[in-house]
């Protein structure tokens, strides 16, 4: 099969259910239970952290209560 | 050490330039080397007296290079608006295209001048600039990699003076916002590729957990054009001392690639990025977080999924092949989705503070460009229906569309945002004069209105008039009456084009004041150096 016809083929087969599976599990993922306060969280932060970056060497997994910078 | 590798690799930079430059075959390709070996003595001797001081306290932010960049942005918007303006009157009145100026200062030669300048330098710094700001504030973590964001801005300045002298001595490929030759495209890519390192490398040394959403559009932004850039100036120079090269693609194939890449610049430069700043400066100015933070993951995604395969309505009726034609117009207008779900979530962040409007012209401003983002998103996919581009095409309403989204949405986040930046860069605490500010937006803000206006009704007219045929099918006008009839419109376009170059104007002034006249945020508690 020459290349055109066999990419072809491809892309509108394997890789279109691949990319609507995969937009598919996007949506599931960012509606999945308990994802609202991780997600208030992302939002909220961009409130802190405005003058220095965190103190600690290294990106750590601490509640972020404990963080730096003014609120 | 590293600083004498660095001293060594100028002072070979600097002589092979000189070296090239003796031997250039025309004068664009002698401009540029000259170019290159000027930049890389200013560097050596800077190097030179700079020796060991590279260091880089990781507990402050890197923001010497975001005031440079604020800066650039502000130089080369008014550069930019002001080629604009003198252009548009060089349609209204072709006298202005000067006997003296042929070859460098006529219509053909300043046009591209205005589009690289406005997209790629203004809004090109003002993406690198607010990129760095913003990697840094959400990760909490100084900018990877030392000095090497000074390398991403004074080697993006570079390009920006290849590109710009490029076009004047006509060194061009003759690709629509891919104009500059092979030279200074191999420059971009390295620059470029450093500047993906930076922000991936920050991205990696985070010190939240989450990499907010922002970032996401950035990183995106700073991908696509890497992979775009590059496929799109696949060629072959003629000679390594000369700036002509020979394009890899032909025919429909390269008018396909151009408008994968043409549609994409749009996408994720003038789109991507520029979501990125209202994703941040936004709900900052506002003081509020994101509306929904669910629907900006989709928002992202929907995006980035739908935009890649837009570009083939920019060749429905060409030799492209059908499909292509019916696909790159499907994927436009689906874009409508996305495109109006990151606008509502521009807009709803202000829901509940919507007193600030009244209050404060800097959101005023930033709401705007959002309003202007999703009329340019909903004309844009009805332009790419095949039936009303067979109007909308090669006329007025194409350039008034592409100004309502460059002048509202990516000129006025982008003022947004410097009026946010500036103060908090130098330490102010509040900007010289808010109503200068909104001088600055009502100027703006009527100048596009103007111009889009006046595009609409040229283009739609000159449309209309190209098509009308006679009872015996013959068309009725030449190319020259549909000129003449234009000629009160493009005077319309000129006088709102010069208002949004002064409210420019008046925004740098402001912007200088703030600096120069207003306090001290507070006492000082770490003193600000560019460490370098």
């Amino acid at each position: 099969m020459e290349t055109y016809t066999l990419l072809r083929s491809f892309a509108d087969s394997w890789y279109l259910l691949f990319m609507t599976l995969f937009f598919v599990g996007i949506i599931a993922w960012a509606w999945r239970p308990g994802s609202r306060r991780a997600q208030d969280e992302a939002a909220s932060s961009i409130f802190r952290n405005d003058d220095r970056p965190a103190a600690g060497a290294a990106y750590d997994d601490a509640p972020r209560s404990q963080s730096q910078g003014a609120r | 050490m590293w600083d004498y590798v660095k001293l060594i690799l100028l002072a070979a930079v600097a002589v092979l330039a000189a070296y090239a430059a003796s031997q250039a075959r025309d004068l664009a390709y002698l401009v540029h080397m000259i170019i290159f070996m000027g930049a890389a003595a200013i560097a050596f001797l800077w190097q030179i007296r700079h020796i060991g001081e590279g260091v880089h306290n990781q507990n402050e932010y890197f923001d010497g290079v975001v005031r440079y960049g604020v800066i650039a942005t502000a130089f080369w918007g008014v550069v930019g608006f002001l080629v604009g303006v003198v252009i548009a009157f060089q349609l209204a009145f072709p006298s202005l295209n000067f006997e003296v100026l042929q070859g460098f200062g006529n219509f053909g030669r300043l046009r591209p001048l205005h589009t690289s300048a406005v997209i790629f330098a203004f809004g090109g710094n003002a993406l690198i600039a607010s990129a760095f700001y913003v990697v840094q504030r959400t990760t909490a973590a100084r900018l990877f990699g030392g000095g090497l964001g000074w390398f991403v801005f004074w080697g993006y300045q570079v390009f920006i003076l290849l590109a710009a002298t490029g076009y004047v001595l006509g060194s061009t490929q003759g690709q629509e916002y891919a104009e500059p030759e092979w030279l200074a495209d191999l420059w971009l890519t390295i620059v470029w590729v450093v500047f993906l390192l930076i922000y991936m490398g920050t991205l990696i040394k985070r010190r939240e957990p989450h990499i907010y959403v922002a970032n996401w559009f950035y990183l995106s932004f700073i991908v696509t054009i890497a992979m775009l850039h590059v496929v799109n100036n696949l060629q072959v120079p003629v000679s390594f001392l000369g700036s002509a090269s020979i394009p890899v693609w032909s025919g429909v194939q390269s008018a396909m690639v151009q408008w994968w890449y043409g549609h994409n610049a749009v996408g994720f430069f003038l789109t991507a990025g520029f979501l990125g700043m209202m994703y941040y400066f936004i709900p900052k100015q506002a003081e509020r977080p994101v509306y929904s933070y669910k629907l900006s993951i989709i928002h992202f995604w929907a995006l980035i999924f739908l935009y890649i395969w837009a570009g083939p309505h920019h060749l429905h009726y060409t030799a492209l092949p059908d499909w292509a034609q019916t696909l790159g117009m499907t994927f436009s207008i689906m874009l409508w989705m996305p495109s109006w779900g990151g606008m509502i979530n521009g807009l709803m962040t202000l829901s509940g503070a919507w007193d600030k409007l009244r209050t404060d012209p800097v959101i005023r401003m930033m709401v705007v460009a959002v309003g202007f983002y999703g009329m340019a998103t909903f004309e844009g996919p009805m332009m790419s229906i095949r039936a009303v581009n067979s109007l909308s095409h090669y006329t007025d309403w194409t350039i008034g569309h592409v100004h309502s989204g460059a002048l509202g949405w990516n000129g006025m986040i982008t003022f947004g945002m410097l009026y946010y930046l500036v103060p908090k860069l130098w330490k102010r605490e509040r900007l010289y004069s808010l109503s200068l500010v909104s001088w600055h937006f009502w100027l703006a803000t009527i100048g596009i209105v103007l111009y889009a206006a006046s595009m609409w009704v040229t283009g739609i007219m000159e449309g209309l008039m190209w098509r009308q045929v006679d009872a015996q099918g013959f068309l009725v006008n030449s190319f020259a009456d549909t000129v003449a009839a234009k000629f009160p419109m493009y005077v319309v376009r000129g006088v709102g084009g010069l208002m949004f170059l002064v409210g420019a104007l008046i925004m740098c002034y402001n912007l200088w004041m703030t600096v120069r006249k207003v306090g001290e945020a507070k006492p000082a508690t770490s003193v600000a150096v560019a460490a370098e």
